[in-house]
């Protein structure tokens, strides 16, 4: 257990959970949005598949990293626009809309990267860009301040997002429409422009998750995902609706799998138990999701359509 | 009060069917992808390089009989496999080699790929088998149970599967494996002399079948030459999850692994990291020279053509199953393939033939 309490190790494991997080946190942040406007999204999974080809695909093709986050992220305002028209001007039944998204995702994602690419090639990853001085700072640089652009977008999206939420007249308005859709649609407020917006924003965000996921791994694979769309939504949960509640449970995550992962290097967990291991990312949150779950209450009116009195 | 959505939900249960319906478009259904059938007159080979294992004990020479008595009839094959058939690693090489092969034995192929799932693969090799297929390959380790309990309801139908190496007992399964440790101790032993910092990263899926050999060959390979060389190898659990590859692979390096190595589909996330930090590479079950073309040192190549010959052969002398096959360095169904992108020593293109060489020979003994 010695050798991973170096700085050496410390430092690389702690900078691999942050990036690990960065999906996670990016989905979550967007499914956040949705739910506090009462609109559940199982399609995030999908949607994420969807913009990793994307971004892959316009990578492999331009070699302009740029655009292929930008192809990523209006992957998912598309796929928003299907998802806000099923679940909220459709009124369908969200979680099962959800996994039909979720499923076109994973199967037309695969199609295509069939079709349009076949023998996987890499594309061209974006550097590791330091900031400037702080990534000077013993231990703690290397840790938080030499990570991909996209790492830091994320986690700059955290106070951005809870300030819309918590102190603007738009952010009020999702809470109405997530809380008591009949009050606010009372008060001139328009729950379904609102949930549409929140459901677009929510998928551009589930896009650029998709978009760092590739970019991460640096090439497109059938279900490049595993799942990790589900995991975020699960994040929100955790983070009982709330930012800086999510990027706890994304980090919390991230880290735990880095931490599994630089035990097994080093020899630390014994090969007899690395599959076990294996699953601690998976179980330790579950189980601090059972933890923080009792004690927050979701949004009154999440999952439910609204219709308007006659 | 809200009133009932009935109204709606009709072209909302349309949209979301519509949406499934696309996403099924893929290669998930037991139609097949790619078939051929050769001309009547092409004859099968009469036997092939590969040695059987002491299970298989028919006659080559009334199968190969038989076979030619029986070749102009198209013989219908399906292969169900976890990974996509382009995932330039174990899925790949069993593809490869049924292409190799169907024209010269009048195959009729199809083929379904990225059966990741047990359950729904098990379908499909039941659908196979009661559609008249004459050979249903479950390229996969975890299909074991799924034949096992199909065979006994299919007896005319031919299962193949592998890597393994049972058969249940059962006189309509074949079985195949790959010794890899073999290639494994080859690739190792080339590792230890090029790694300079004398710490390897070495990923793999879960320890079981093909995977964990390979694994524990490279690191017997790796301490034949270096004793005191660290070779711990990380087992992600998972066969698919490029991410967690890309990590470990990111992992080892920060930890001064300056050679990397791993086996499953997922291990494209771990080359993209060798060729980012400019590391050599060494590859298995197929070619990964296209992922990085000046860091992959060599590939183990499986070549299952020879083992599908002698199944093909046994199958038309009347026998379905009850053998055990083996690819090795030795009867060819393994080889090296050293890429010529790589600027190799002499000296460890010397040492490797020189294993290589051993091993077939038998003077060189791999540790299973």
């Amino acid at each position: 257990m010695s050798q991973f309490f170096t700085a050496a190790v410390l430092t690389s494991t702690v900078a691999a959970g942050i990036a690990l997080a960065t999906p996670f946190l990016l989905a979550a942040l967007g499914e956040t949005l949705g739910q506090r406007s009462g609109v559940i999204n199982l399609g995030v999974d999908g949607i994420m598949l969807l913009a990793a080809f994307a971004t892959y695909y316009v990578a492999l093709r331009t070699d302009d990293v740029l655009l292929a986050i930008l192809a990523g992220m209006g992957t998912g305002l598309l796929m928003g626009v299907v998802t806000a028209a099923v679940s909220v001007t459709l009124k369908a039944e969200q979680g099962i809309s959800g996994i039909g998204v979720y499923l076109f995702g994973l199967g037309f994602s695969d199609l295509l990267f069939q079709k349009l690419v076949g023998t996987p090639l890499p594309i061209t990853t974006p550097p590791q860009v330091g900031i400037p001085l702080l990534d000077q700072i013993p231990v703690l640089g290397g840790m938080f301040f030499d990570q991909s652009p996209l790492v830091y977008l994320a986690f700059l999206l955290v106070p951005v997002v809870a300030f819309v939420l918590n102190h603007t007249t738009y952010g009020l308005k999702i809470r109405a429409a997530g809380e008591n859709p009949a009050a606010a649609d009372s008060l001139g407020v328009s729950v379904a422009r609102i949930r549409w917006s929140t459901v677009l924003l929510g998928c551009t965000f589930a896009g650029l998750a998709g978009a760092s996921l590739l970019l991460y791994d640096g090439i497109f694979q059938v279900n490049l995902t595993q799942s990790e769309g589900f995991i975020a939504v699960a994040l929100v949960y955790f983070g009982a609706w709330r930012p800086s509640g999510v990027m706890a449970g994304s980090l919390l995550y991230g880290l735990v799998g880095a931490i599994i992962l630089t035990w097994k290097s080093l020899g630390i967990i014994p090969l007899s138990g690395s599959d076990l291991a294996a699953t601690a990312p998976a179980v330790i949150t579950v189980l601090a999701l059972l933890f923080v779950a009792r004690r927050f209450r979701q949004p009154a009116a999440l999952g439910k359509p609204y219709e308007r009195e006659a | 009060m809200q009133r009932p959505v009935h109204r709606r939900a009709l072209p909302a249960l349309l949209a979301v069917a519509a949406l499934v319906a696309a996403a099924c478009g893929s290669s998930s259904s037991p139609a097949p992808v790619s078939s051929a059938a050769a001309p009547a007159s092409v004859a099968p080979a009469a036997s092939s390089s590969v040695t059987p294992a002491p299970a298989a004990t028919a006659p080559a020479s009334a199968a190969a009989a038989a076979s030619g008595a029986t070749s102009a009839t198209t013989l219908k094959v399906a292969l169900v496999a976890p990974s996509a058939v382009n995932d330039l690693a174990f899925t790949q090489s069993m593809v490869e080699a049924l292409n190799s092969i169907k024209a010269r034995y009048n195959l009729q192929v199809a083929i379904s790929d990225n059966q990741f799932v047990v359950s729904t693969a098990a379908n499909v090799i039941r659908s196979y088998a009661s559609q008249g297929y004459n050979l249903v390959i479950a390229h996969g380790s975890q299909y074991g149970s799924t034949l096992q309990q199909l065979a006994p309801q299919f007896p005319n139908v031919s299962f193949a599967w592998g890597t393994a190496g049972s058969t249940f007992n059962q006189p309509n399964i074949f079985a195949y494996q790959a010794n890899s440790n073999e290639g494994g101790y080859v690739q190792g032993a080339m590792a230890a002399m090029l790694s300079t910092s004398k710490v390897l990263g070495v990923i793999g899926p879960i320890a079981v079948g093909d995977a964990k050999l390979y694994v524990d060959g490279f690191c017997a390979g790796a301490k034949s030459v270096d004793p005191t060389i660290s070779c711990i190898p990380v087992y992600t659990g998972s066969f698919s999850d490029v991410s967690l590859f890309a990590t470990a692979a990111k992992t080892f390096v920060s930890n001064k692994a300056d050679v990397l190595t791993g086996t499953a589909q997922a291990v494209v996330g771990a080359i993209g990291v060798a060729r980012a930090d400019n590391l050599p590479w060494f590859g298995t079950q197929w070619t990964q020279v296209s992922l990085a073309p000046h860091n992959v040192v060599s590939s183990q190549i499986y070549n299952w053509a020879p083992i599908l010959e002698q199944i093909i052969t046994e199958i038309r002398g009347g026998k379905l199953g009850g053998a055990t096959y083996t690819v090795t360095l030795g009867n060819g169904g393994e080889t090296i393939q050293f890429n010529s992108g790589f600027n190799l020593p002499a000296n460890v293109k010397a040492k490797a033939d020189e294993l290589i060489k051993g091993i077939t020979d038998g003077l060189v003994n791999v540790p299973q």
